[in-house]
């Protein structure tokens, strides 16, 4: 046996720490070309997914679009740049400058067409959110900014304005035996709505503000009636039908007006008219002694999604691109179970927490990026599809459509994530995928295409991963507006940045459980 | 064993009813090529992974110069093995394989071409894994245990798949190293192929140590007619599985 001294080589210069694992991650990431190109294509399966979407969208002028791609081909916008539903029955006399506007409601009575369940042709019956009271407003231009203090159907007094404020005031209906008093002030440029039941104790409701030339005076709106049905095979179907309102006001006042008579305007005619306009009753007011009885039909509020195209119907081939990067994101580790290379890689980063990590970093950044090229191309692309399409895409603002667009690609990111957890976890590289596309992608599509019943719909789209394709959602939900408010239609029961934290926990969850597992077990 | 790299101490572990490894012990000094004999499903290779951190032993420790595998800072610079050359990604190439064990330690692409160039595998660099002969990826492999120029080598098998030329190279390499004062372990089942290689053989059977001692002590302590390691290895566990069998407690040379 020779005797030799111990090998001793220079300490190598470089980093210990989480750095080199990473590098090594990504560089093991970037040279596998086949997850590269599933990267990539992802990304483009979501942008001309989207963009297939969008061409298949256009407007009909008819009043009875035959299909559900077809959609109205105009909307005003309100002042807060939101396209709006303005359509009411308005008496109006100027007002340019300081004055008020006081009324006393002794009736308020209405019509539905067709309800269910028996669909008699017409019943009398007030809808919960019809609207009768004094208003101010920029113009009798759909769209100009107002404010109105009213008394509806089934929802008390309300102050409303700029079609997406609204503010409760004393609950409670109208009748002969107990009229209401309602009061608009304005002074400065703020307005302020009042209350009464007797005309002389007034209750504030709330301020908002409009300035400049305007017209005040009465109103009265219906929004339509909807009714819910479940469809032939399963998912759910909606109608909303004609309705009609009549207001009864007496111990009416302008002040501040200049001396003429009122105005008498129906904003937002389409010059249609329903049979029971026609035959019956039509939008108008009659004046007598100081009694103005208006009827009217229609609403003042922002446009629901579903109704009409919102941005993210260009993010549509999300759910199709995450399919993609499913695979990729398990195979990034999986693979390495299959091979026997996670031993390899145990060797050279044996802090396991670690290593797992690092991949849970490179995976999600490399799907960020991807992802936001794509939101990033697709949503500016596929809007201005539907658009060119005659499409009314509810404008929202540029914070919206960041979060929209980011939120989107953190979406993807984090779903990647979850799906390497998902592979470390059950180290088989296809049941792993299986469990992303039954959790995350099937939940999704499904209450999207109408076949769940909408109660599990929501329901899902709760509890499970699905639950983050809320941070897609654009447009609101405004409980002041009569709106079916469903998955289907694009509404998630869960609040954007709620839902997209279901899913990361989620995925804190599976990658918590894959690293005590990794920990754990034998390599 | 004072001055070994590689302490073995007492390991035992079981996989079910089937007991692995039962009370293995034995060291690795610097220097020396030893080589790890014994017959399939002796415990060598779950020794080897349980040196390597990728197991856990139920009892008994495996230290790399005082320490645990997992609590090595840049493990392959302390440590370079060689398991299973198959593990690759078939798409990765072999110098991107290289790279990404590279990164981890904090080394650069330098050291990469180094090593490539030291195992002879520099024209099947740019090829896929998927694509190379299991000897090229045994070549693979050394270059990758090699990286990080470690003190401590450990290979489990690294003679499979080799054509003769590959096995005269690897001797060579393998007593190179040794020269240069590292300490090497080297697995195999053949013990031929330790005979020219090794210093010094550890013999395992059933999960333990049998016989722990320099070549030439294997061949001389042995009556006269026996001129192989192969033939001391073969009476030898024989006789352990007779000592087993009669319940005797050791049999160590």
């Amino acid at each position: 046996m020779t005797v030799t001294a111990p090998y001793r080589p220079d300490p190598p210069a470089g980093r210990d720490g989480f750095v080199p694992v990473l590098r090594a991650e990504w560089t093991k990431f970037r040279t596998v070309r086949g997850w590269v190109a599933g990267v990539v294509v992802a990304a483009m399966v979501t942008v001309l997914f989207g963009i297939l979407v969008a061409s298949g969208v256009h407007c009909a002028s008819g009043p009875f679009p035959g299909r559900p791609v077809e959609l109205p081909c105009s909307a005003p916008l309100g002042p807060g740049g939101e396209a709006v539903d303005d359509r009411f029955f308005f008496v109006h006399r100027p007002l340019d400058g300081d004055g008020s506007v006081t009324a006393r409601l002794t009736s308020l009575t209405g019509i539905t067409t067709f309800p269910p369940p028996d669909h008699h042709p017409v019943v009398p019956r007030v809808v919960p959110w019809a609207k009768a009271g004094v208003i101010i407003k920029a113009g009798t231009e759909r769209g100009s900014a107002y404010t109105a203090m009213m008394i509806t159907g089934s929802h008390g007094a309300r102050m409303q304005s700029g079609f997406t404020s609204d503010v409760a005031g004393p609950p409670g209906g109208v009748s002969a035996a107990s009229p209401r008093w309602v009061r608009l002030t304005r002074s400065g440029g703020t307005i302020t709505g009042y209350e009464s039941a007797d005309g002389t104790r007034w209750t504030e409701v709330g301020t908002a503000r409009l300035a400049g030339p305007a017209r005040a005076g009465l109103f009265v709106a219906s929004p339509c009636d909807l009714s819910v049905y479940q469809g032939t095979f399963g998912g759910v179907g909606a109608a909303c039908r004609f309705t009609q309102a009549t207001a009864v006001f007496d111990q009416v006042t302008v002040r501040g007006a200049p001396p003429g008579g009122w105005g008498r305007t129906r904003v937002g005619d389409t010059g249609q008219r329903t049979d029971w306009e026609l035959y019956h009753r039509p939008a108008g007011v009659q004046e007598s002694a100081g009694t103005f009885t208006v009827t009217g039909s229609g609403d003042m509020a922002p446009l629901r999604a579903g109704e009409h195209v919102t941005v993210e119907w260009a993010l549509a081939g999300v759910p199709i691109g995450l399919v993609v990067i499913a695979v990729v994101a398990v195979g990034f580790i999986s693979a390495e179970y299959r091979r026997g290379l996670i031993r390899t890689t145990l060797l050279a980063t044996p802090r396991r927490g670690r290593t797992l990590a690092a991949k849970a970093v490179v995976a999600g950044t490399v799907t960020f990026a991807a992802g936001l090229a794509a939101t990033g191309v697709a949503i500016p692309i596929g809007t201005r599809i539907l658009r060119a399409g005659g499409a009314v895409v509810l404008p929202v603002g540029a914070l919206t459509e960041v979060r929209v667009a980011v939120g989107t690609a953190a979406l993807m990111a984090v779903v990647a994530v979850l799906a390497l957890g998902l592979g470390a976890l059950l180290r088989r590289g296809g049941a792993a995928v299986a469990v992303v596309i039954a959790t995350v992608v099937l939940p999704e599509v499904l209450a999207k295409a109408s076949i769940l019943p909408d109660g599990m719909a929501r329901w899902l789209l709760r509890v499970t991963p699905a639950a983050g394709f809320a941070i897609r959602q654009s447009v609101p939900e405004y409980p002041q507006v009569i709106g079916y408010y469903a998955p289907v239609l694009g509404y998630y029961p869960l609040a954007p940045w709620a839902g997209f934290a279901v899913l990361c926990g989620y995925a804190a969850l599976v990658l918590g459980l894959a690293t005590a597992r990794l920990r754990r077990r034998d390599a | 064993m004072t001055d070994a790299c590689v302490v073995v101490n007492g390991l035992r572990k079981r996989f079910g009813p089937t007991i692995a490894l039962d009370g293995m012990s034995f060291g690795v000094r610097p220097g020396l090529v030893t080589g790890f004999a014994g017959p399939n499903g002796a415990g060598k290779s779950t020794t080897m992974r349980v040196i390597l951190g990728l197991d856990a032993a139920d009892e008994g420790t495996a230290l790399i110069g005082g320490r645990p595998y997992r609590d090595l800072r840049r493990p392959l610079c302390q440590v370079g093995s060689l398991l299973d050359a198959s593990a690759l990604q078939p798409g990765r190439t072999a110098r991107d394989h290289l790279m990404w064990l590279a990164r981890s330690q904090g080394l650069g692409a330098r050291r990469v071409d180094a090593v490539i160039e030291q195992v002879g595998l520099r024209t099947a660099a740019r090829r896929r894994a998927g694509g190379l002969s299991l000897g090229m990826r045994q070549r693979l492999g050394i270059a990758a245990a090699l990286l990080g120029d470690p003190p401590v080598l450990i290979m489990d098998e690294p003679f499979n798949g080799m054509d003769p030329e590959g096995i005269i190279w690897i001797r060579a390499l393998l007593r190179s190293l040794a020269a240069e004062g590292r300490a090497v372990l080297v697995s195999s089942h053949l013990m031929s192929e330790l005979q020219d290689t090794a210093d010094h053989v550890v013999v395992a059977g059933r999960g333990r140590v049998i016989a722990d001692a320099s070549v030439a002590r294997l061949l001389e302590t042995a009556s006269g007619r026996r001129a192989t390691l192969e033939e001391a290895y073969l009476e030898l566990t024989r006789d352990a599985a007779g000592f087993r069998a009669a319940g005797a407690p050791e049999a160590a040379l």
